[in-house]
């Protein structure tokens, strides 16, 4: 089959990106022809401002070299300009670099066009010295003057404005700011916001000239623009005057082709333009009413629009909130939604002028609606997060200003504030990664979101517990160019674009029980996914159809396809269960003699009341299961997403202030759940009286005996995040625990996300969701823990059935060596 | 010249799975076995922090190790990017179900 051809008119951020998505989809269905009007590859604009503030430099900043169009058989045409379409003919007219005419086909016509700055009609402004600020160009005529000239004005005090301001400032200019409005940055900041960044802005030196009206650019001797004349009258000093009074989509070249064309080119859902082999995508489109500026906005219309060229036709753009974040260095902004304070919404507001720190939380009803955050930005991402899931916030109302990362979050020194932290600082605790080197790899590797982040750098990719503040240091350093994904629809993995939530409604719609089964129905894009989709859906597979599906051990970690833990050296660790923390003479005496028989170098006491053997070759798990056996010992499942322990306090079987017998009941409970998988871990605690000495409050499930019953807790977490469990539910005895214990369980079982603990699943779901399936419906209630029972019946002791094998080896063989 | 020596059958190796092979000369050496019933070899320590290679998850050609999910490609032991670093691999063939390794 011919290739298609496809013309790109333009070459900046949206549209190459929408090459490169092109590219990773359908490599070879299209010879691609670039056309870009600058003599420059396709490079990261919005790090112009860094560049002119002198933090990096031009090549810092290119995306994708010259070498990658070759590498891609992409025809590049720089500096060139293209001036007609003819879309009857299906063909673009180009005036090259050299004056020569340049006509190419084209079976499918992208235009990412861009925009240009708008000129306000002032008279000078034609003059030498006035220039706006949008490419390349623009910011070498500014370091040029900078080094020349004195005075300095920017005219708009947007967030263009501002960063130009601050990078003229920088390389010692004098510099004013013209604002026409009351306050700076008025489309992104609330007056308090604006009067705030103001007063830091002219801490370090710049000058601001607000409700001014700029009257003419005065022409100096030299025939260079030497002042800026108000209509006031007064006049200041200018050398250099910089217009960023906003953009302007570059519709021209669409208009005269007989495109429609509204405040940008008129796209649909799918990107395309009222010309359906023609799309638009970037700054020069408008979709529904709405023409981005920001980058990430233009980044997800790139995939669709990619998708669509690709005739894949399943992505459909549906528009995109956004957000702000300044580039200056130092100083944190950022705002996202509405923040106007339109009828029916309510501010949340803490102020504290004397530490810099402003935060505005604009709620309609119990959802977040608008945000303005100075200061103290780190819970940005997440507030951005809580908007564009419209997420109900009306449990956590009491304390949302303070954010997500108030309590708990450990092993990074409670470092809030990204931009002003220096580069040599800890960021992630558990792989050593400082902050000089994250916004190193952004910049260098022109990184855009979390994982790529992740990846790159390894930062909060182990423990998690770090992640708003590598975003904070992400989003402070490319700006509006971040955007966090989208929690709700976010693809399992890159094996797919489904998301947990599509996966586990197709396993239950269509009954796919294996994973392969499942792989093969959602049309998983790899042979086999990989290392995180593949448990995923094992346990999906298996939660949904007990019984049914097969469990297959390939798709699980190590951890549980060994039943042991791995260590840092290969060497395993093995917890025989302890019910309820409850031991005997007899089980110590089978784990000492198995200690000295298997040469076991350290013995612990776990957290969870029980004992760890530590260094256990792979080849000794099963004999040493085995002994255990024999002494009447199970598996612990201390390696597994699944059932770990019931810690209990003695109750009052001893204790002279016991109220319950938690004991007792702590080994009904974990008996019930014996061999129970799960999302994550899952951990409960049995304490006998409010003292609560099994620390009831940190665990998913939490039971608190009082004189009349229990009080049950959940979704409670003593790790990364200490998070106190949400009271539940008061029962009356042993038995209501069990039901609404389990029935709270298996609601979790059902319908949590693979690796998303109890405490995060309600934060998703909301607790009153959880209270309405498990406490206000009694049959539901009983419907739920009778499916918990049956999934957990029949259960066989992992490590007894690989030890006596009745497969005839092939558990077994697992753990055998082969010598050769 | 290439010493092939035989391992084991091919059925003893799970599919997605791994064996574990003790060698004098070399130490041990994870033998993967992939869905499409290829055959890889390479050294059973990853170039990150010595996991053993053989104890991770296979997909595709490649094994994501379990101690911090780096991923090698088991045709030619390289770390897949952005992670840098190789392992050693070893050839392999398969006749009449059976796995040979060239050590």
């Amino acid at each position: 089959m011919r290739k298609l051809k496809l013309v790109m008119v333009g070459n900046g951020m949206a549209g190459v990106r929408t090459l490169e998505e092109l590219r990773k989809i359908a490599p070879d269905m299209y010879d691609i022809t670039v056309f870009g009007a600058e003599p420059h590859p396709n490079y990261n604009r919005i790090l112009l401002s860094p560049v002119l503030a002198g933090e990096m430099t031009i090549q810092d900043i290119i995306l994708n070299d010259l070498q990658w169009y070759a590498d891609n058989g992409i025809t590049l045409h720089l500096g060139s300009t293209v001036t007609g379409i003819d879309r009857q003919n299906r063909s673009v007219v180009a005036t090259g670099k050299d004056g020569q005419r340049i006509e190419v086909d084209y079976d499918r016509l992208l235009i990412a066009t861009g925009s240009t700055p708008f000129m306000p009609p002032i008279p000078g402004k034609e003059l030498p010295g006035v220039l706006a600020y949008r490419d390349i160009k623009d910011t070498d005529e500014m370091i040029d003057a900078a080094a020349k000239y004195k005075h300095a004005v920017v005219i708009g005090a947007g967030l263009l404005g501002l960063e130009a301001a601050n990078g003229l400032a920088l390389r010692g200019m004098d510099v004013t700011v013209v604002h026409i409005s009351d306050w700076i940055m008025e489309r992104q900041l609330d007056r308090t916001g604006g009067k705030m960044l103001q007063a830091e802005l002219e801490n370090k030196g710049m000058k601001f000239r607000m409700n001014a009206q700029t009257a003419e650019l005065v022409k100096g001797e030299s025939g260079r623009v030497c002042a800026v004349k108000f209509k006031d009258g007064e006049s200041i000093p200018a050398d250099l005057v910089c217009m960023a009074a906003g953009i302007r989509p570059n519709v021209e070249l669409a208009e005269k082709a007989g495109i429609y064309c509204n405040r940008g080119i008129v796209v649909s859902d799918t990107l395309q333009t009222y010309d359906p082999r023609i799309y638009a995508v970037g700054e020069c489109a408008n979709h529904r009413g709405t023409a981005y500026g920001l980058v990430a906005p233009l980044f997800e219309q790139a995939k669709v629009c990619a998708n669509h060229l690709a005739m894949y036709g399943i992505g459909r753009y549906q528009g995109s909130v956004t957000s702000t974040k300044l580039k200056v260095t130092g100083i944190d902004v950022f705002s996202a939604g509405d923040f106007s304070g339109a009828e029916g919404t309510e501010d949340i507001v803490l102020h504290d002028p004397g530490m810099g720190i402003y935060k505005r939380l604009v709620l309609k009803g119990d959802k977040l609606v608008g945000t303005v955050l100075y200061g103290d930005t780190k819970d940005g991402a997440w507030y951005f997060q809580l908007l564009k899931d419209a997420q109900d916030v009306g449990e956590i109302r009491d304390h949302l200003v303070f954010g997500n990362a108030h309590l708990g979050d450990v092993g990074h020194k409670g470092n809030s504030m990204a931009a002003s932290m220096p580069d040599s600082a800890e960021v992630c605790g558990c792989n050593g990664v400082c902050k000089g080197t994250i916004v190193k790899a952004i910049q260098e590797q022109g990184l855009f979101t979390l994982e790529d982040v992740r990846k790159h750098t390894k930062a909060s990719s182990s423990c998690g517990s770090c992640t708003g503040l590598v975003e904070q240091i992400l989003a402070s350093t490319i700006g509006g160019a971040y955007q966090p994904a989208d929690s709700n629809n976010k693809a399992v993995c890159g094996c797919t674009d489904h998301s947990h939530g599509e996966v586990r409604k197709a396993i239950r719609a269509n009954k796919l029980l294996s994973v392969a089964e499942a792989q093969k129905f959602l049309e998983w894009k790899t042979p086999n996914g990989c290392a995180s989709c593949r448990p995923a859906l094992n346990y999906y597979c298996i939660s949904t159809w007990p019984h049914e599906a097969i469990d297959d051990p390939q798709s699980r970690f190590i951890n549980e396809r060994a039943h042991a833990n791995i260590q840092k050296d290969g060497t395993y660790s093995v917890v025989p269960r302890m019910w309820g923390g409850l031991t005997n003479p007899t089980e110590l005496r089978a784990i000492a003699d198995a200690a000295e028989k298997y040469k076991v170098p350290t013995v612990k006491v776990t957290g969870g009341q029980r004992i760890d053997l530590l260094g256990v070759k792979k080849e000794d798990l099963p004999a040493m299961w085995s002994d255990f056996a024999a002494a009447g010992m199970v598996s612990g499942h201390a390696y597994g997403k699944s059932l770990r322990t019931v810690k209990t306090c003695v109750g009052s079987e001893h204790c002279r202030f016991g109220t319950q017998r938690s004991m007792d009941l702590g080994v009904k409970l974990e008996k019930m759940l014996f061999g129970m998988w799960s999302p994550h871990k899952f951990k409960l605690a049995v304490s006998g009286c409010p003292r609560n000495c099994a620390e009831s409050g940190i665990k998913d499930i939490g039971v608190i005996g009082v004189d009349s019953g229990y009080e049950l807790y959940v979704g409670g977490n003593g790790g990364i995040k200490t998070e106190v469990a949400q009271f539940f539910c008061k029962v009356a005895n042993d038995d209501e625990v069990m039901e609404y214990g389990g029935a709270f369980i298996q609601l979790y079982r059902e319908e949590g996300y693979y690796l998303e603990r109890t405490c995060h699943y309600i934060e998703r779901v909301g607790l009153e969701h959880v209270k309405k399936q498990v406490l206000e419906d009694a049959s539901q209630r009983k419907a739920l823990h009778e499916r918990l029972l049956f999934a957990l019946q029949n259960y066989k002791d992992p490590w007894a059935e690989i030890f006596e094998d009745k497969s005839g080896g092939t558990l077994k063989r697992e753990f055998e060596i082969i010598k050769v | 010249m290439t010493d092939w020596k035989k391992i084991c059958a091919v059925s003893d190796v799970p599919v997605l799975g791994s064996r574990v092979v003790d060698s004098e000369a070399h130490g041990r050496i994870a033998v993967f076995r992939n869905s499409a019933d290829e055959v890889f070899a390479v050294h059973d320590k990853c170039p990150h922090k010595a996991g053993p290679l053989s104890q991770g998850i296979v997909h595709g050609k490649t094994v994501t190790c379990p101690l911090h999910s780096w991923k090698i490609q088991l045709e030619d032991g390289q770390v897949v990017a952005p992670d840098v670093g190789c392992v050693k691999h070893f050839p392999t063939k398969v006749e009449n179900g059976e796995v040979f390794l060239a050590l």
